[in-house]
């Protein structure tokens, strides 16, 4: 039953990002524009540190572009029509799966743009790719979590970065943490990191589940 | 004054940890000389708000469970003293480390995690500007406290794997426990502990009282 509603949901969310492509197209553009303007302001990037950390912080602030509008597109009547038909857990679910993707994507995206401007040092990258991806799962359901809630505060923007910064830092630090680790190219994969990165995901995963059907109905 | 009998004691030991707490010789320890005194000032603060704030989580459950308002203004007013002691913390922290570490502030693990506390309570109170309705802003904070801190809890667990640090009880370096603190600061340590905590659950209570009078009055007129 949950399952059949998150796949009709998630179908929903991609015709309808299929609909009006320019919200996908800017934001996909917005990523490259950025990379573009740290290369013209960086030229080449060799130190490790500098190189990593710079490229989170231009996949947090995209994720943050990108996620933010996933709950306040939805129109009232549209959220009302939804929550008649489908379980407050499968709303919330599939708007994880669905940003998960699309952030999979934007982070794919960012990392190309970043190995062609910027250039690439990692040294390691299937544990890189790992990362990324895992990464792509926590910043979303994370990301998603809280632009349901500040979709009931008056949708701005600025609201979004200041309650999603200081409870994003953990998940960011052991990234930073894991990347850094693919870019050195250390022969040992650190399993401890992969293992916290898995724990963090599960935990902002199951909080949603849970706390999500107090935030949907007014 | 058979109810107020632990404020009784909050006064008594917040004074005798005053007192006894600038006259009871301390070991004399290499770096820290008599600073080790702000022991019984600066850790009592952290001991305090993460009581206070773990009161404003379980408001905030209740709050979600029950929708009766009065969780709600417990939750706010626990958070916001938890902001206060947390200040203090800080303050306390900043002028320790200025005289054993040479610095106002330092990147350390322990003093990011502060600083991480501060920034989530400040957001929550952010938010719940935000929000006009009463009921729907005490449900959405009620939310976000309860996401914001089991994430905290999480990353202040986690955070000490991350890098070394020069706190004492992280990375290597030993906690007060191990030798540095004698019988005579454990006479003062544990009373000190047990008086901040107690005079901050007072000030908490006060400003519950206050709110709701406020309330009333609201109502009343």
């Amino acid at each position: 039953m949950l399952s059949k509603q998150i796949k009709y949901l998630i179908i929903k969310e991609l015709k309808l990002e299929l609909r009006n492509k320019y919200a996908l197209g800017g934001i996909l553009l917005y990523v490259v524009s950025t990379v573009f303007i740290s290369y013209l302001s960086f030229k080449k990037i060799v130190t490790p540190a500098t190189w990593n950390a710079l490229f989170w912080i231009i996949l947090l602030f995209a994720s943050i572009n990108a996620i933010a509008k996933s709950f306040i597109t939805e129109t009232k009547g549209r959220l009302l029509y939804m929550y008649t038909m489908a379980s407050p857990q499968a709303v919330i679910i599939s708007k994880i799966i669905y940003n998960s993707l699309l952030l999979i994507v934007l982070s794919t995206l960012c990392l190309l743009a970043y190995t062609l401007f910027i250039g690439n040092i990692i040294q390691d990258l299937p544990l890189f790719l790992i990362t990324l991806f895992m990464g792509s799962l926590g910043f979303s359901s994370l990301l998603t979590m809280v632009s349901a809630i500040a979709s009931k505060a008056g949708n701005n923007f600025t609201l979004m970065a200041i309650l999603s910064f200081p409870i994003i830092i953990p998940l960011l630090m052991v990234l930073i943490k894991l990347s850094k680790n693919a870019i050195d190219g250390l022969e040992r994969w650190d399993l401890n990191y992969l293992a916290i990165l898995m724990l963090l995901n599960l935990i902002i995963i199951a909080l949603s589940y849970l706390l999500f059907r107090y935030l949907w109905r007014d | 004054m058979k109810k107020n009998w632990w404020k009784i004691i909050a006064i008594a030991f917040v004074l005798y940890t005053i007192i006894a707490g600038f006259i009871v010789p301390v070991p004399a320890q290499p770096i820290l000389h008599e600073t080790i005194r702000n022991l019984y000032f600066h850790v009592p603060m952290w001991f305090s708000m993460m009581t206070i704030l773990f009161v404003s989580l379980w408001h905030s459950i209740k709050y979600l469970n029950k929708s009766n308002i009065q969780s709600d203004i417990i939750a706010t007013q626990a958070a916001n003293v938890g902001m206060l002691v947390g200040a203090l913390g800080l303050v306390t922290g900043s002028v320790w480390a200025k005289y054993t570490w040479g610095a106002w502030w330092v990147a350390d693990t322990k003093l990011n995690g502060a600083a991480i506390t501060m920034l989530i309570y400040l957001a929550y109170f952010v938010l719940r500007g935000s929000i006009d309705e009463e009921q729907k802003r005490a449900r959405i904070a009620a939310v976000y406290n309860i996401f914001a801190y089991v994430l905290l809890i999480v990353f202040l667990m986690i955070l000490p794997r991350m890098s070394d640090s020069l706190h004492p009880g992280n990375g290597g370096n030993p906690g007060f426990n191990n030798y540095d603190l004698d019988s005579n600061m454990r006479m003062v340590f544990y009373p000190a502990v047990i008086g901040w905590i107690l005079l901050t659950v007072w000030i908490f209570t006060l400003r519950v009282r206050i709110e709701k009078l406020k309330r009333k009055k609201l109502f009343n007129d």
